[in-house]
């Protein structure tokens, strides 16, 4: 039986007057791939970013509910956001590695959260590279600007440095929409991958990806979670006549 | 926001409708044939089961197409698989048909329409209600050719005894009685893929296999 990693109960956001996700309560489940759909503006980038609290700068967002990771309510006054973000990483859509080198984009987390060690950094770089498929490529040309790499590279040098410091789950904001379809079926296959050692969580608007690579669909509508069940399911036989129409293109 | 799928689905439906009055109109001829002797030595049976398999070509085409095209789920994807189950059991009902008329069309057989009478027309009313129920989405139209399985299994076992009661009477007549045995027998098969069609109808539908 999985286990529920993060679970939401009774989830409201607003920003100012505008009330962006309603009432929402689901879990997530261990090792698993969840994939939020829904059209632009449903709310699900909002959903995700509340995970690891990177909707906290905005101004004027009020929060109620509870998001609870492992157990523990993640926006308790005594928690350390900057560790929540460790364990809860993101990767974005655009690739957006830092201007330095494929290296020291790794390493970047690693030493700020204080390991300095060479070998231990090299090693810790090095499996990170591995694990996000990037290893092969860039192994001999580890000190190059990153940003002098494709844009699938990067994009898998982002996941690298997202990585490096061994999260457990990774929130995944349409990682492959500005990417080409080689590029894309590279990101899927790593996702596969890593789903052994991460959960993850992924918004995407390619619907067709999210029947390749999740365990679990959520639809969003309106900032409600309409329907949330495992992919084969809410893709072949939905409940929700609203997420039917949805997926089969009715919509609007 | 969809119509060019729309417009092919529209389609789908159109080529699904003549592929079952093809063989509406193969199963009559093959019964016709016992009492016209044009028909026994026209080719007529041999081009409509031409036609049903071409049929079946063209439909699975576009079904594939739309697979790769459209990439559909949920109730397009039931419908589109339903549509290429169903063609295999229409192409089956063209094809024992085929083999009816190779029985009927003999030399030998005289003024036997009458004992299949009804149970050809049920059959073959069974396989255009199901293709129907298909087309509008009816659940309740399809549920009914099921039920008429039963009738059609009735009339299976009245001729049957009919034929006992005729081969123990004239032994002598044993070949050409089996024959007319294997007719309705065939007929019986033609109501079983009149069966299985309707279940892909439920199933396209309701998402639900009757069985479950």
């Amino acid at each position: 039986m999985e286990d529920n990693i993060i679970e939401m109960e009774n989830l409201n956001l607003y920003y100012g007057d505008h009330q962006a996700l309603k009432n929402i309560s689901m879990a997530i489940r261990q090792n698993s791939v969840t994939a939020l759909i829904g059209p632009s503006g449903c709310g699900k980038s909002s959903f995700l970013r509340c995970l690891n609290r990177m909707n906290d700068l905005i101004e004027n967002i009020k929060i109620e509910g509870s998001i609870k990771y492992k157990g523990k309510d993640i926006y308790r006054k005594e928690v350390d956001v900057t560790e929540i973000r460790r364990e809860i990483g993101m990767v974005f859509q655009k690739p957006n590695p830092f201007p330095m080198s494929i290296y020291d984009n790794v390493a970047y987390g690693v030493r700020v959260a204080g390991i300095k060690n060479k070998a231990r950094l090299n090693e810790i770089v090095k499996q990170a590279l591995i694990d996000s498929a990037l290893w092969g490529e860039v192994k001999d040309c580890l000190k190059k600007n990153a940003l002098s790499l494709s844009g699938g590279q990067q994009q898998r040098l982002c996941i690298a440095r997202a990585l490096a410091v061994q999260p457990n789950v990774l929130l995944m904001d349409e990682p492959t929409s500005a990417l080409d379809p080689i590029s894309t079926a590279k990101i899927e296959e790593l996702i596969l991958k890593l789903k052994e050692k991460y959960t993850i969580i992924i918004v995407t608007h390619n619907m067709q990806q999210a029947l390749r690579i999740s365990d679990y669909t959520a639809f969003f509508l309106l900032g409600e979670l309409i329907e949330y069940d495992k992919t084969e399911i809410l893709f072949s036989k939905p409940q929700n006549k609203k997420t039917e129409d949805y997926i089969t293109g009715r919509f609007g | 926001m969809r119509s060019h799928f729309d417009e092919q689905l529209t389609l789908l439906n159109k080529e699904l409708i003549e592929m079952g009055g093809l063989c509406e109109t193969i199963i009559a001829l093959a019964f016709k044939a016992f009492d016209d002797k044009s028909i026994r030595k026209s080719k007529e049976v041999n081009r409509l089961d031409n036609e049903i398999i071409q049929k079946e070509r063209t439909i699975e085409s576009l079904c594939l197409k739309l697979l790769l095209q459209q990439q559909p789920v949920a109730k397009d994807l039931r419908l589109i698989s339903a549509a290429l189950k169903m063609i295999y059991d229409m192409k089956r009902i063209g094809d024992i048909a085929l083999d009816i008329f190779e029985i009927t069309a003999e030399e030998n057989k005289n003024n036997e329409s009458v004992m299949f009478h009804d149970m050809s027309l049920i059959a073959a009313m069974m396989v255009t209600k199901s293709v129907n129920a298909f087309v509008n989405s009816d659940i309740i139209l399809a549920e009914e050719v099921i039920g008429d399985d039963d009738m059609l299994d009735n009339y299976f076992f009245e001729i049957r005894q009919e034929l006992i009661r005729q081969i123990t009477q004239n032994p002598e007549k044993g070949q050409y009685i089996l024959d007319l045995l294997m007719v309705a027998k065939y007929l019986e098969k033609i109501g079983d893929h009149a069966v299985n069609i309707s279940n892909w109808v439920i199933f396209s539908i309701s998402g639900q296999h009757k069985e479950e």
